[in-house]
């Protein structure tokens, strides 16, 4: 198992392969289909991007009396839908990783080697595991977007993922897409 | 009763229905994932994954929170009885007020958008949402079932319309059990597996997956009356996990833990197969309304 931790380093992100479980702690920004649309857009962004992780998630927030915001669940999102805009915002943000789930595709596999960035997998559906990771709300930003597509900027701790795409150009989802076609094939008598 | 005070005890009731749906995982579907998730080797990514599943559904049950940020389309089905004094309408707006107050709650997130304005919808009530579908019984109570089914693992079902030259699948249970494991293949871990299917043979567009997400309502120990169905749905889970796509996709032993099918008659001129994955995190729950329209039992 491998820490990860804030401030996040192109030398840190280059050291994570395909299959480490990482821990993170420190910063995560969420960003779902709104706010990659917007930046990819050519929308400003309300923070500096710079050698950051974006976080496919759209949190369930609650907000008191006091307008105090609480998350009640944050789980991953499936991450194939930024797949037109991730390899774009890496160039021109320069962010060092990337959080969700369910992989995503060539274009990002060629993005993540390119601009030196790493796929991080976080468990679909551990909403509850994963916001309990979530010491801190700091912000949020882009608000107009509703509370589930908004920015949220988030200060966690031993946060746990798997690496599935590296900087180095390997895919986990390749690999087991390419296995289990020619297992099917097997199975079924197909040519 | 009065109506007033008849609809707050239902408000109250479906209110619970729906947090109990959100934050606890039936307890047949605990057991079927577990004894799947017990194959997987220690130490390896698969392992890893479904112990924090694991550890998720007791988090989410101790706090009674959504074990899924994504709680889902939510599909009511009601078996009710004409006979207690209560409309389909009250049903609704009583079902509808709940789903509101769910939100407000946090154990539904805002989750609800309008599809041309693009505009989240706060209160989680608007055109089919919550979809709720009515039928009559002659027995004196209501039944409730309720679904919460998120959007990646929606997002990978699919229907097929055979014959499938592709895969060589022809007009009959063969072909069908051909395209149910190449939806599963396509899926990969997307729709959070490891997953569990409902599928409907024969049927229309629309009938075809409809009642392929009735068959998420049988318990998993639910026996198929149809031989050949039950041999088939045993058949589709134990070849699915020989795909190795594992939990997530990571790789490994468990891709399914369960599947259920059905089927509705066709035409001579259409043979669908549907098939409705659902993730791990399979959220559904049923109670039994009492004439006081109090719960009274819970289904699963
Ligand atoms: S597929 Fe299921 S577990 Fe995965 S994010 Fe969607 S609702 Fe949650």
């Amino acid at each position: 198992m491998k820490k990860l931790n804030y401030p996040y380093t192109q030398e840190a992100i280059r050291d994570l392969q395909v299959g480490d479980v990482v821990m993170i702690s420190g910063k995560l920004f969420t960003a779902r289909d709104a706010v990659h649309k917007y930046l990819y857009d050519g929308g400003r962004s309300p923070v500096e991007l710079k050698n950051q992780i974006l976080y496919h998630c759209g949190p369930v927030i609650l907000q008191d009396a006091r307008g105090l915001y609480s998350v009640n669940g944050a789980g991953p999102t499936t991450s194939t839908r930024q797949e037109p805009y991730q390899s774009a915002i890496m160039e021109k943000h320069g962010i060092l990783g990337v959080i969700g789930k369910g992989g995503m595709g060539p274009k990002t596999l060629e993005g993540c080697k390119k601009f030196t960035c790493v796929y991080l997998h976080a468990i679909g559906g551990a909403a509850q595991v994963l916001s309990a990771k979530i010491e801190k709300i700091v912000g949020v930003y882009l608000k107009d977007f509703g509370p589930s597509e908004a920015m949220w900027e988030l200060e966690v701790r031993d946060f746990p993922v798997i690496v599935t795409i590296d900087a180095s150009g390997s895919s986990l989802h390749e690999d087991v897409k390419k296995h289990s076609e020619s297992r099917l094939k097997e199975l079924l008598n197909i040519r | 009763m009065n109506k007033e005070k008849t609809k707050t005890v239902l408000i109250d009731s479906f209110l619970e229905l729906i947090r109990k749906t959100s934050a606890e995982l039936p307890p047949d579907i605990i057991t079927a994932l577990t004894y799947y998730a017990k194959q997987e080797d220690a130490n390896t990514k698969a392992s890893w994954a479904v112990e924090l599943m694991e550890e998720n559904i007791k988090l989410a049950k101790e706090k009674s929170a959504p074990l899924c940020q994504d709680t889902g389309s939510l599909l009511f089905y009601v078996d009710y009885h004409s006979g207690l004094g209560v409309s389909t309408l009250e049903l609704k707006s009583a079902i509808q007020k709940a789903v509101i107050l769910a939100t407000e709650k946090g154990y539904l997130r805002q989750n609800s958008i309008n599809s041309i304005t693009g505009k989240n919808e706060p209160s989680n009530v608007g055109p089919s949402h919550p979809h709720i579908l009515f039928e009559e019984q002659g027995e004196e109570f209501i039944d409730a079932r309720l679904i919460l089914k998120g959007g990646g693992c929606e997002n990978v079902g699919v229907q097929y319309s055979l014959p499938h030259a592709p895969l060589s699948a022809g007009r009959d249970l063969e072909g069908a059990k051909r395209v149910i494991l190449d939806a599963v293949l396509q899926a990969q871990g997307k729709g959070c597996s490891p997953g569990y299917l409902g599928v409907c043979i024969g049927g229309d567009r629309s009938s075809g997956y409809e009642e392929s997400k009735r068959q998420l309502l049988r318990a998993v120990s639910d026996e198929n009356p149809l031989p050949e169905l039950k041999h088939l749905e045993q058949e589709i889970v134990e070849m699915a996990n020989q795909l190795g796509i594992g939990p997530m996709g990571f790789g490994g032993k468990t891709t399914l833990f369960g599947c259920k099918i059905g089927h509705l008659n066709r035409l001579p001129a259409s043979f669908f197969v549907t098939i409705s994955y659902m993730c791990w995190s399979y959220r559904r729950q049923g109670m039994r309304l009492a004439s006081d329209f109090t719960i009274s039992k819970w289904h699963y």
